[in-house]
């Protein structure tokens, strides 16, 4: 075994010794000087886990999430040394396991988190000058495309996760009821913002990104949803800056 | 795509003055007044996203002063081939920004693809000494630049060693052209731990390759015997004998870009402004006596 296997396989589990011919300054074997190492390595990915799921980490409080944090560098060591990805396997986890299946939610919390950051870091784009687009004749409008910001996203969940999200996260956001709730995050300038999307919404946004048109999207849409009004997640694009590009 | 920055008021090389480890929070802070901060050094991998603020902020910041890119996950001492991604990415950060400096640590964090956030450590070999060198060539000919190669903080030795480190990393720079990183807290540290004086390091360090100096603090622990155990981290106030290292190492390589890093427990500004001023003093008092 590589000295490599060695220490990560030892770092990864406390139950195993120290490797051999590790040692201190007077020829001794290290002992826990070996610890550190183990320690680093916990501390900080435990760390980078409370910084990317601040939510999760109040939902089950720091120790349950300290807990979590070591049984989930176990199963999925980080890939990356980039810190800004880490965590990216965490929802999926968080839903397999059986101690915490009573709590749906959290993998979809998780998952609204984790698109938060992505936002953050997401690439800069030119927002659309959409000044123009309540000039622009209903005909031309309806034939039209959108791009998006690569900062946008959305996602759709059974729970009210942005209800979730605000009420641990804004002192004065009202307790969630039980509802699915559909997302969209914009990031007007550097901090993501996400709001609850009108029922067909998502939907809407999805099949814009898919290339349709604004008038086939919304006609599809509208079949499901009879009271859809594209002019609330039109605003909520518009507003957050999410729209890139317009084309006929 | 963010625009190339404009360098023209900064400096191209790191001015042999205190720099410190940037820190988001500390944003306005610096452009307000950085007081005895001449230059920043960010952490390569925190900046390898694709946007959004933190390379709004390196854009901005980097118009007014020199910027060291630090790596900590490039796992130049690792076994295994660099990661490609890894390369790719930082290839595309240096050649955007132009830093006046790009440093890497005499260590391993990667390894069967799987990333261990921490400077691991390597026995001092041929064998090591040929990989590492292997790496920092492929690192410097895909950079087009100089790197310099930084001290680690040591808890153990390797049995298998046959090297001295000052040794080791001076063959490293002889062999590759490579530059030099002295830590002189990780000095410090290192000394402590395995029982050597830090001054004997410095001596055999080669202070004329050294582009760079780092501060940091440390904490206290005992290892199994009760023997004092240093742990690198970046948390507290640099302790006076580190000071007092400092000078010594100054007295002996003259002025050198000299950093503060305080990475958790990140203070407010003012108090880690006063430890560039600190360094601030110690850079003064050689450069009087020159």
């Amino acid at each position: 075994m590589s000295r490599e296997d060695q220490f990560t396989r030892a770092i990864l589990d406390a139950r195993l010794p120290v490797p051999e011919g590790l040692l201190d300054g007077a020829d001794q074997p290290a002992g826990r000087r070996f610890s550190v190492y183990r320690n680093n390595v916990a501390v900080s990915l435990t760390e980078a886990l409370h910084q990317g799921f601040p939510v999760i980490t109040k939902l089950l409080g720091p120790e349950n999430m300290d807990g979590l944090a070591a049984l989930y560098l176990r199963a999925q060591p980080p890939t990356s040394p980039l810190m800004m990805q880490y965590g990216e396997g965490f929802p999926d986890f968080l839903e397999g396991l059986e101690q915490l299946s009573h709590l749906g939610y959290l993998g979809d919390v998780a998952r609204l988190e984790l698109a938060l950051r992505r936002s953050y870091h997401a690439a800069d784009a030119p927002p659309l000058d959409t000044l123009h687009l309540g000039t622009l004749p209903p005909d031309e409008l309806m034939a039209s495309r959108l791009s998006f910001a690569p900062a946008m996203a959305v996602l759709r969940s059974p729970w009210p996760i942005h209800a979730i999200w605000a009420y641990n996260t804004h002192p004065d956001a009202p307790k969630p009821v039980a509802r699915a709730e559909d997302v969209l995050i914009t990031r007007p300038e550097f901090d993501p913002i996400p709001q609850p999307l009108p029922p067909g919404g998502a939907d809407w946004i999805a099949r814009l990104q898919a290339g349709e048109t604004l008038g086939s999207a919304t006609e599809a849409v509208t079949s499901d949803f009879p009271d859809f009004d594209l002019s609330a997640p039109l605003a909520l694009l518009i507003e957050g800056l999410a729209l890139t590009d317009l084309s006929q | 795509m963010l625009t190339r920055p404009d360098r023209s008021p900064r400096p191209d090389a790191l001015p042999h003055a205190p720099g410190v480890g940037y820190k988001p929070q500390h944003f306005q802070h610096i452009l307000e007044d950085a007081g005895s901060v001449e230059w920043l050094e960010i952490h390569a991998e925190n900046y390898m996203g694709d946007g959004g603020r933190p390379l709004a902020q390196l854009r901005h910041l980097s118009q007014r002063f020199a910027i060291s890119v630090h790596g900590v996950g490039l796992s130049i001492g690792g076994a295994s081939p660099l990661d490609p991604d890894h390369l790719a990415r930082l290839k595309h950060l240096t050649d955007w920004l132009n830093p006046a400096s790009f440093s890497e640590h005499l260590a391993w964090s990667t390894h069967d693809s799987h990333f261990y956030n921490d400077l691991l450590p390597l026995p001092y070999t041929n064998a090591t000494l040929a990989r590492v060198c292997d790496h920092i060539d492929q690192v410097q000919g895909l950079l087009g630049r100089q790197m310099l190669l930084e001290n680690p903080s040591s808890y153990l030795a390797f049995a298998e060693s046959t090297w001295e480190e000052p040794a080791f990393l001076h063959e490293i720079a002889k062999r590759t052209g490579c530059g030099l990183l002295l830590d002189v807290n990780n000095v410090f540290v290192s000394a402590t731990n395995l029982g050597y004086r830090p001054q004997d390091y410095i001596d055999a360090y080669p202070l004329d390759l050294v582009g760079e100096i780092h501060l940091g603090g440390h904490d206290e622990d005992e290892d199994d015997h009760g023997s004092p155990l240093l742990i690198d981290s970046h948390g507290a106030a640099v302790v006076d004998p580190v000071w007092a290292l400092l000078d010594y190492t100054l007295a002996r390589s003259g002025p050198k870009p000299t950093l503060v890093e305080w990475d958790t427990d990140v203070p407010d500004w003012v108090v880690l402004e006063a430890e560039a001023a600190r360094a601030a003093a110690a850079l003064n008092a050689v450069k009087m006596a020159a």
